[in-house]
């Protein structure tokens, strides 16, 4: 058996145009989630260095429960439970149903989520990291807090953390291929939509494995790339 | 959430869970084993790239590609549905184990190679001065030095396997996961199912993360003593 490679190609029997277009969405829903989860890591990180015990042990339990359960189990959660969610506040205000709620919103919630626990881990770390001096530096000049974490906090602290956040933005793209279950049409809905009318199983699921690899490979090179330039003017490879 | 019904759920759901520490545990077994091999390999030129090509692949591209490709994929092809070893690719168990073997493998081989790289060259050379064979060397010093280092990052590769196997659910295996979709198709209820499937699975992370945690206090007593 030969596999028909016509299949792959943009001609009018060719899925090229429609996988080209899941894989856009992959990165969509990719970089949709990876900002969620950037923003709650940023938060999470703060609650955890911050002074309230509360708000330490809030975050703490929110990034061991999220990292104990299996991923697909929050997207199911958030696909089947925000449609329930979303019913009964529809019904209440008294729309008339039925509710659905959209496949990116909800992967995007879910990946984001999960991979906010793991980003807030990365960010804390690198806070940790940071000379307590210039901190204090900062504050002594006058810098009202906000103006201290923009120009003092951040871009000290993504030195350290682009390599974990790097690691992060692989792993939420390989998530992001779990979200096929909600419907949404990414690379592993279309791949398996096109194994099965073509019946070209392991074509189509090779070619969902090289364009996930193409989408990570260039996106580590990306990530090297400014990994190099966030360490201009330090000397050279010597990290603190 | 009524709590009777919460305690079927559980009990429903806790049938599916000697499958998830089956599929947990010999999936572990092979990835390790595979790992080590691949790192044997890497000596030689050619198993290098043999090696860093794998760990390429599998780390690459979602898990989930990778358990459709052998279940599905592998089906496709006429001379494997003709082989000896159809009866294995034919079950869906064979070929979710074998997907996260391969997969833990590819992660399992790189925390293994940083922890071999950790031994330092010193207690190598002694112990080959003192007369060991090199299967011994390897046996009493280097292994055991190696897997001390790698130690907390494989804790979370553990965590992570068996969080994994909730995917083997898609190709109709009956664990935990698989359990608590068909509840929910069933009954529609999905917030307290999921929500009872997920506790299951933070019981078992938590278990795994203070056993290693342990392991590591017992291991390496002397980081731990400072903060006494």
């Amino acid at each position: 058996m030969s596999p028909d490679f016509v299949l792959l190609g943009f001609g009018p029997d060719g899925w090229g145009l429609a996988l080209l277009r899941a894989g856009l969405l992959t990165v969509a829903v990719s970089v949709a989630a990876f900002i969620c989860g950037i923003i709650l890591g940023t938060f999470l990180a703060w609650a955890r260095v911050g002074r309230s015990r509360l708000l330490r042990v809030v975050a703490e339990v929110y990034s061991v429960v999220l990292r104990g359960v299996p991923d697909i189990l929050v997207i199911y959660l958030f696909y089947f439970g925000g449609r329930q969610v979303v019913t009964v506040i529809g019904t209440t205000l008294g729309f008339a149903g039925p509710f659905d709620i959209s496949g990116f919103v909800a992967g995007m919630l879910a990946i984001g989520l999960i991979s906010g626990a793991y980003q807030g881990e990365v960010l804390r770390g690198a806070y940790q990291a940071l000379p307590k001096g210039t901190l204090e530096a900062g504050l002594v000049v006058g810098m009202s807090r906000w103006t201290l974490f923009r120009r003092v906090i951040a871009p000290q602290a993504m030195v350290t953390a682009i390599p974990g956040l790097g690691n992060q933005w692989q792993s939420v793209i390989k998530e992001s291929a779990l979200v096929s279950v909600t419907g949404l049409v990414e690379i592993m809905r279309q791949v398996t939509v096109a194994a099965g009318s073509t019946q070209e199983h392991f074509l189509f699921y090779g070619a969902g494995a090289v364009l996930y690899l193409v989408i990570t490979t260039i996106s580590g090179q990306v990530f090297m790339l400014i990994e190099r330039r966030s360490l201009r003017g330090h000397p050279s490879g010597a990290r603190r | 959430m009524t709590n009777s019904f919460t305690i079927e759920v559980l009990e429903k759901l806790l049938v599916g869970l000697p499958l998830t520490l089956n599929l947990s545990f010999f999936s572990l077994l092979g990835g390790g084993c595979l790992a080590l091999l691949l790192n044997l390999m890497r000596v030689t030129k050619i198993g290098n790239a043999i090696g860093s090509a794998f760990v390429f692949l599998f780390r690459g591209s979602p898990l989930l590609v990778q358990i459709f490709m052998i279940y599905y994929g592998l089906a496709s092809f006429g001379f494997i549905r003709h082989s000896f070893l159809w009866p294995f690719f034919r079950e869906p168990y064979w070929c979710g184990l074998l997907a996260l073997i391969l997969n833990d493998a590819a992660y399992t081989s790189e925390i293994l190679r940083g922890g071999l790289r950790a031994v330092p060259k010193g207690a190598v050379e002694a112990a080959r001065v003192s007369g060991m064979s090199w299967p011994t060397v390897f046996r009493r010093v280097v292994l055991p030095l190696a897997f001390r280092q790698a130690m907390p990052a494989y804790s979370s590769e553990v965590i992570s396997m068996i969080k994994a196997t909730a995917l083997v659910s898609t190709v109709t295996l009956m664990e935990v996961t698989g359990i608590a979709r068909a509840l929910v198709s069933e009954t529609w209820r999905a917030v307290e199912i999921f929500l009872c499937a997920a506790a299951i699975y933070l019981v078992l992370s938590l278990i795994v993360s203070r056993t290693f945690t342990w392991l590591e206090h017992r291991l390496s007593p002397w980081q731990f003593k400072v903060s006494r």
